[in-house]
């Protein structure tokens, strides 16, 4: 049969052509548009951060005006969070790696695909507009009522944000009805690798959080068009309740940030130290109990905002459970390297450096939720260093590990080894000089998203500008060493880092429909050979 | 002297740090203690279970043990609630002012503060007593500034419509800065002050001379707009005119017919007058004047009286 003769051209070859690529349909060419796209954002929102970062290395004017700095720190937030870290690993892997990793053709609904990924570039375009064209500073968070100042710079980001949240909303439930309609014979639930579980936690947040961006611009509409009072207090509104929908959606997103870095670290720790997962089902339950508990703390958030006395204590006891099933995935994964046979490849040394930054950054997050101490320590560099701990230092680490990981899947190339381990290396004392000073600064009484700071903070600042330098070389080492790879790099077999799960079972790269014959599963994920007992 | 500044946390300067200080304390070695423990861990394992050779590839059928991942679930759920009661109880000492506070309001705006005082000071620095509890209680006229003086360990938001309250009890004199932590715009990072604690006989001085508005007047011009502003005027002309009270002009120096006799009108009989107006009552009048014992201060009666003499 002739479509028997095409199935074995791997999906880069089936068809030639920009509009090949526009309009397919094929998860894994919407996965690496999603990839390339993210990677942009994340190129952009890292020039800003790099250009602030400069400004503040004296306490005065260096190169920017502080509406300039405003400005930029914005941009930075928005795009970081809105394009890059929430949509970033399912959309980009996720999008890739999902169907094959149950052994499927494809998503449950290839159309529905594409069109999340028109409106992620739809939903960018208005974001960026509207803080360029607004000169919106409001930052990130969008408090009411300063950003109602900025209107319709503040609208526009809604309406930016609930098309991006459409997307989202899309992509969750095309992962959760494939895994629940499209595994392969013999993949059961508890066959399926944890990567997989991550995604299906990850898609019942972005499912459940993302539609309350849609209520929240409904109203900012009324407020706008109709001068009904909901935040403004000029017409009698409350800001307070800006704040509590936007953390309602903002902290279960989070961990629609965090949740999939767990499972590409699952994926890397098995795969390089050849071992099955200690305690698999903790593992797996942990994803799912982050995914419930993370919709009930949002409060956190709101601690000095003027909440009554008992919201901020029920806020808090709840929070503290988020820490329980973070432990559990550290230990877990900590066990798993015991009596391993450990392979430190370029994404061994992202999952290690994981580890470390997610402790940070968890146990920097347990200390903001003792009620006591975070009077002290909110809307400092504390939390500052904190979020960018799991943000940065644990998603997107995950992410890039994950992207050198599946690499040779992706691409059928393998990038220089030595060069890779390198740049992580780089990347690790680069992150961690930039960003651990920020927990001492923030914590000696520094407030975030200060221009001008007094004098005594400045070596702190110097040491933190010193850092994003080294950061930036460590990923651009990164980068081009991948990007030199697709010319350059040896052809990658079909499982080079000998790993057990059904992506390391077909070509690299993988034929249009995944697998020329439906695999049949046997055994769990990480069943690695081990030693007579 | 020794401020109290430690590597992670800024001076110290009220009661509070006695409670989050501690705690934070407490908790940094609980991290330090976990972070250690997990760091080595991987560490050791990573070195000796490096694969030597390339066909070292058969690892340990180790895939799970109950007893060891209950240990990892409960103990870090024991810590946590411990964390959480430290951290409430010290939450809400932190968050109810002990009766007997003495209150200032506070207002945020782009991008400064103002400081009101119960006797009518209005300052831009906050000045308070050491060792007394103060309670703010803030808004703000635009949008939300949050204000937090970090050698207190004191935050709240500020919130237009709406007032937040904090208190504090400063434990040593000094200036400590003030900061906004709520991003508000252009000059968020300029909307800086002090809290200047000092003395409570320093503390009465300062509010008397900051709730005095005759500062830089003389005496005269002091007494004349006391006239108006304690409503003196209501009953007392300075034209001669007669009113509900004789007029105050010609007044000083003068002989009145009272109800306990003839009175020559000097320094002793207007002080008293204004004390106890019912002493002695100048025929023709009625006794309805009120008492301004404990309302006027000795600087205001003696600025009045000025003012009386200088109506010839």
């Amino acid at each position: 049969m002739i479509a028997h003769v095409h199935d074995n051209i791997n999906y880069l070859k089936t068809k030639k052509g920009i509009m090949s690529w526009l309009v397919t349909v094929d998860h894994k060419r919407i996965g690496m548009m999603y990839l390339a796209s993210i990677l942009l954002f994340f190129i952009t929102g890292g020039t800003f951060a790099f250009l602030f970062r400069l400004e503040l290395w004296s306490p005065l004017k260096d190169f920017l005006t502080p509406d300039q700095y405003n400005q930029f720190f914005t941009l930075h937030g928005v795009i970081m969070v809105f394009l890059v870290v929430v949509p970033g690993i399912p959309a980009a892997l996720g999008n890739f790696i999902v169907p094959i990793q149950i052994g499927a053709k494809d998503l449950a609904f290839p159309k529905l695909n594409l069109t999340s990924l028109y409106l992620y570039w739809i939903g960018a375009a208005v974001a960026l507009w509207s803080i360029v064209a607004g000169h919106a500073d409001q930052g990130w968070t969008m408090y009411a009522p300063y950003s109602l100042s900025q209107n319709p710079a503040v609208l526009w980001m809604m309406v930016a944000a609930f098309i991006l949240g459409f997307s989202s909303i899309l992509t969750g439930l095309n992962f959760i009805v494939t895994m629940h309609t499209m595994r392969a014979p013999g993949m059961t639930w508890y066959r399926m690798p944890l990567f997989l579980w991550a995604m299906y936690a990850t898609g019942i947040m972005q499912i459940f959080a993302t539609p309350v961006l849609a209520i929240t611009l409904i109203l900012l509409l009324m407020e706008n068009f109709f001068g009904i009072g909901i935040f403004d207090p000029a017409l009698g509104g409350d800001p307070l309740l800006m704040q509590h929908f936007f953390w309602f959606y903002s902290h279960p997103a989070v961990y629609i940030i965090v949740v999939p870095g767990f499972g590409i670290t699952s994926e890397l720790i098995a795969a390089f130290a050849k071992k099955d997962i200690f305690g698999y089902r903790f593992v797996a339950y942990s994803s799912v109990a982050i995914a419930i508990i993370g919709f009930i703390v949002w409060g956190h958030h709101m601690f000095v905002a003027g909440q009554s006395e008992l919201a901020d204590t029920i806020f808090s006891f709840l929070t503290f459970f988020t820490a329980v099933p973070s432990a559990i995935k550290v230990f877990n994964w900590t066990a798993t390297l015991y009596k391993g046979s450990i392979d430190l490849k370029t994404p061994m040394l992202y999952a290690l450096q994981f580890l470390w930054n997610f402790t940070i950054g968890g146990l920097t997050g347990i200390i903001l939720a003792i009620l006591s101490v975070d009077i002290h320590l909110h809307d400092t560099y504390f939390i500052v260093s904190h979020f960018h701990y799991v943000a940065m230092g644990s998603t997107m680490i995950a992410f890039i590990g994950g992207i050198h990981y599946w690499w040779p899947k992706m691409t059928g190339k393998m990038y220089n080894e030595s060069v890779g381990k390198l740049a992580s290396i780089i990347v690790f004392v680069g992150f961690n000089v930039t960003f651990f000073v920020q927990l001492i600064m923030g914590s000696l009484g520094s407030p975030r998203r200060y221009y001008h700071y007094w004098d005594q903070f400045q070596i702190y600042h110097q040491i933190s500008t010193v850092g994003v330098f080294i950061l930036a070389i460590g990923l651009f080492t990164a980068l081009i060493n991948l990007i030199v790879s697709l010319w350059t790099g040896a052809t990658a077999p079909a499982n080079p880092w000998g790993a057990k799960t059904l992506e390391w079972q077909t070509d690299s790269p993988p034929p249009l429909y995944n697998f020329t014959e439906t695999p049949v599963v046997t055994h769990g994920p990480y069943a690695f050979e081990t030693e007579k007992a | 002297m020794d401020n109290g500044k430690t590597f992670w946390l800024p001076e110290k300067a009220s009661t509070f740090t006695s409670i989050v200080d501690p705690a934070f304390d407490l908790y940094l070695w609980i991290s330090v203690f976990f972070f250690g423990l997990i760091v080595i861990l991987i560490t050791v394992f990573t070195f000796k279970y490096l694969r030597r050779r390339p066909d070292q590839l058969a690892t340990a059928q180790i895939t799970h043990n109950l007893t060891l991942e209950l240990s990892w679930t409960i103990i870090p759920l024991i810590i946590v609630m411990a964390l959480f009661f430290v951290g409430m109880k010290g939450f809400l000492h932190m968050r109810v002012a002990p009766s007997g506070y003495m209150q200032v309001n506070v207002k945020g705006q782009k991008w400064s503060w103002s400081f009101e005082y119960p006797a009518g000071a209005v300052n831009d620095t906050l000045v308070v007593p050491v060792n007394t509890p103060v309670k703010l209680a803030m808004t703000s006229r635009d949008v939300i500034h949050s204000f937090y003086i970090p050698a207190f360990r004191a935050k709240a938001d500020v919130l237009p419509n709406r007032w937040n309250a904090i208190w504090f009890q400063a434990t040593r004199t000094g200036v400590f800065p003030v900061e906004c932590t709520q991003y508000c715009g252009t000059n968020h990072s300029y909307m800086w002050t002090a809290v200047k604690v000092v003395e409570p006989e320093v503390y009465q001085e300062w509010l008397a001379n900051a709730s005095d508005p005759g500062k830089g007047k003389t005496p005269e011009q002091f007494g004349a707009l006391l006239y108006q502003k304690r409503g003196c005027n209501a009953c007392h002309s300075i034209d001669g005119s007669k009113g509900v009270g004789p007029s105050w002009k010609g007044l000083y120096g003068r002989q009145e017919t009272t109800n306990v006799g003839m009175v020559m009108v000097d320094e002793a009989y207007l002080k008293e007058s204004m004390m106890v107006p019912t002493a002695k009552i100048v025929t023709g009048f009625q006794p309805v004047m009120p008492v301004f014992q404990g309302v006027l201060s000795e600087r205001e009666i003696a600025a009045l009286m000025a003012y009386i003499k200088s109506l010839k």
